[in-house]
Formats: structure tokens, sequence, C-alpha cells
């Protein structure tokens, strides 16, 4: 997806709590992110590494932590977890199938030096 | 440079040339930031933004203390700000805003400029986004419409942020619609909430009927599908049945529309939802 755009937009939520809570080293990050983000997490590591250079963030790990996604099938009305975007319903089989929630892009928390 | 948002002055492009606008930044902690702007160009019929900037370097000076500071805030949380603050703006004024989306060449600039002719004199405006040049912008000046292009850069997408500084440059007139055509990109245009009514995505029909599946997001955030350039679909072996079952497979509450903006063909269903839609805005702001 846009895993550096991500990045800027996490950095900026960091910088501004590290200024809010006077902070001067941030050592690790925990975001959680939604089945149907549609984020790749080997290019959101790789973006937040790049990204975080000179910030107080810079050296900090990266934790993901995955969110289930679920979806109201149209067919038989009710809301089930699903693996996949595209897959059917688990219990009536039925093909339409709206996500709700499952796209969080959240930052956790922070740990700090 | 702006250490909050990251604006910089020397990359931001006002029709092609450098401008040093001479900013004044109001930092709140509950808002975004509010910008003044001292620049003394006036040419509205020329507006043009470049974007490319990176982000705000900053240090922060403080303690050292092993600790965890919950926060449980979305990582767009800085856009949608921007964007919570254009809807206001957009609100109070009674514009219906709608964000176009679509893959490079789906028609969206031909699909604006037949609506705008339509339209006739029904008040109107357009943030053109795309990486580089003014064409579409000029394209859209052409039809006698007000228009600001917005250059991306190396951005993928529009943000809250560009397009509440577009906004500034068009004063909107109340009851107006202003359409955004969004960066030619089916993916990151998805998650970046502008401010908008809702999100129109269109697809023409030599795309492939799979589209919808490939890029589910899309057209799961769309309110509206235009399915565009029907009058090829006789030479492309197409099943626009396909298309619409496929978009129902990803968002069974999608509306459709089936339109060729070169033969005009559904053009008219698609000005009676525009007129809807305005309609249901206006109501909502004189309700206010």
């Amino acid at each position: 997806m846009h895993e550096m755009s991500l990045c800027e937009g996490m950095r900026s939520v960091i910088e501004d709590q590290a200024r809010q809570h006077n902070v001067a080293r941030i050592t690790r990050v925990r975001v959680e992110i939604g089945r149907f983000a549609g984020v790749e997490t080997k290019a959101l590591h790789f973006a937040f590494d790049v990204v975080m250079r000179g910030s107080v963030a810079e050296g900090a790990e990266l934790v993901t932590l995955e969110l289930p996604g679920r979806a109201l099938c149209y067919d038989c009305m009710t809301e089930v977890e699903i693996d996949a975007r595209l897959d059917p319903c688990p219990l009536c089989g039925g093909g339409k199938l709206m996500p709700q929630g499952g796209d969080d892009m959240r930052i956790k928390d922070l740990e700090v030096a | 440079m702006c250490t909050v948002c990251g604006c910089a002055d020397g990359e931001t492009k006002v029709d092609g040339h450098n401008h040093n606008h001479g900013h004044n930044h109001n930092h709140d902690q509950n808002h975004g930031h509010s910008h003044t702007h001292g620049h003394s160009h006036d040419h509205h019929h020329h507006d043009h933004h470049h974007y490319g900037h990176g982000p705000a370097g900053t240090e922060v000076p403080g303690m050292s203390q092993e600790r965890l500071i919950e926060i449980e805030t979305d990582i767009l949380s800085k856009n949608d700000r921007y964007a919570q603050a254009n809807r206001a703006v957009l609100a109070q004024a009674g514009v219906l805003a709608l964000n176009l989306v679509s893959s490079p060449g789906s028609g969206k600039t031909t699909l604006l400029c037949k609506t705008i002719e339509m339209l006739g004199n029904q008040p109107l405006a357009v943030i053109e986004g795309d990486q580089q040049t003014q064409n579409d912008a000029d394209r859209i000046r052409a039809t006698g419409a007000r228009a600001v292009q917005v250059n991306t850069g190396k951005g993928c997408h529009l943000d809250g942020h560009m397009v509440g500084h577009a906004m500034e440059h068009l004063n909107l007139a109340t009851g107006s619609i202003l359409f955004i055509e969004n960066v030619g990109n089916l993916v990151c245009p998805a998650a970046f909430d502008l401010g908008e009514d809702a999100k129109v995505a269109i697809l023409s029909v030599t795309e492939g009927e799979d589209k919808p599946l490939k890029y589910p997001d899309m057209f799961t955030a769309a309110r509206l599908a235009i399915l565009n350039k029907i009058d090829l679909a006789p030479h492309c072996d197409v099943d626009l049945d396909l298309y619409e079952s496929n978009l129902r497979r990803v968002n069974p509450g999608i509306e459709i529309l089936r339109v060729s903006a070169r033969t005009g063909e559904g053009m008219a269903d698609w000005l009676a939802w525009l007129t809807t839609h305005l309609a249901a805005k206006s109501n909502l702001q004189s309700a206010q």
C-alpha cells in the first residue's frame, strides 16, 4: 500500500507525543494493523527505519500486532470473522460481505528509554 | 519549514513557480494547525500547488526514564483532522464534495469536462490532483470552470492538508459542487479522507471485470461506481453484468451507473445523482 506515507503519519504522531510527554527517545513502537488494512508488514518495517531517521524514534523497534478481519454477510445478515478479503461467508457460503472494521491502523503504545 | 506539518515553503509550487508564502502558523493542541498565507499572487484561475516534501525533523530535549506511553492513536489521525476541518467548511457552505478515484486512464477528466458542460449554470469548482503537469486543470479551465491543480510530487494520493490549501484558492460559492479528481491510483487514495461527502470510483470497460476484486479497498470505500466508456463494450468482449456483480461482491451497498462520457449515454442518470445529493446537502445546511 502506501507504507511510506503511513510511516510519515506515524512519525508525526510520535513526535507530537514525545513533545507532550517530554521524552527524548522512543525505543519501541507497537502498532495494530487490521487484516484488511492493506498494509504490507515487511514494507512497513523497511519504511519505518527510513522515515524515523533523525527523529526521536530513530532505531526504534517496530512491533506489528494483527487484528482480525470482520465483515457483515449480506446474505445471512450475520457479522462473521474472515481471513481474506474475498473469502465467502463461513456460515452460509454467501459472497457479498461488507467489511466491518479490520482496516484499522493504530499506534497502540510507545516504549520510552 | 513548519515543524508540525512539515509543509515546506521552498517546495510548494503555485502555477509551476516556487513561491515563498509567508506562513503564519498557529499550532493548537486539538486541531491540526491553521495557516495564514501572505503571498501576493491572486491569479485564481492558474492556481497550482506542488507537494513532495518529507516529514519534519524535530529534536525534543527531555528526560529519559523507561516507561510506556499508551496512545491508541490512528496513524492517519492527522490527516483525519484536516479532513474534518475541510468537511466543516464544506457543510457550512452547503457544498457537495466528491472525491473521484480511479486508475489512470479511466476517463475521469473527460467525464468531468462533459459533466461540467451539461451542468450549465450550476456553480462548481475542481481540484485536480496529479504527480506532475497542469494538463488536467488546463482541460477543466477550457470549459470555463474554476480549477486548482495540485501536484503531489512523489506522493501517490491527495491528502486532507493539500485539499484544504486548494480550497482556500477557490472561494466556493454556497450550493456549489466541488469535484476533487484524485491521483490516478486504486490503492492509496482509499485510505485518505479529504472531507468529501462520497468517493466516486470510475472504471472503464477496458480494464477487466475483475478489477474490483483486485483492488477491493477502493471499491469498498466508494458510494458510487461509474462504469465508463460503455460505448466500447461491444468491441472488447466485456461482460458488464460481471463488472456489476464483482463490484457488489466487494461492496454490497454500492450504487452503479453505466455511462459513456463520449456518446452521452447514461449521463442523465449521473446528473440526476448529482442533483439529488446536492439537494440533500443544501437541506442539511439550511437545517443547521
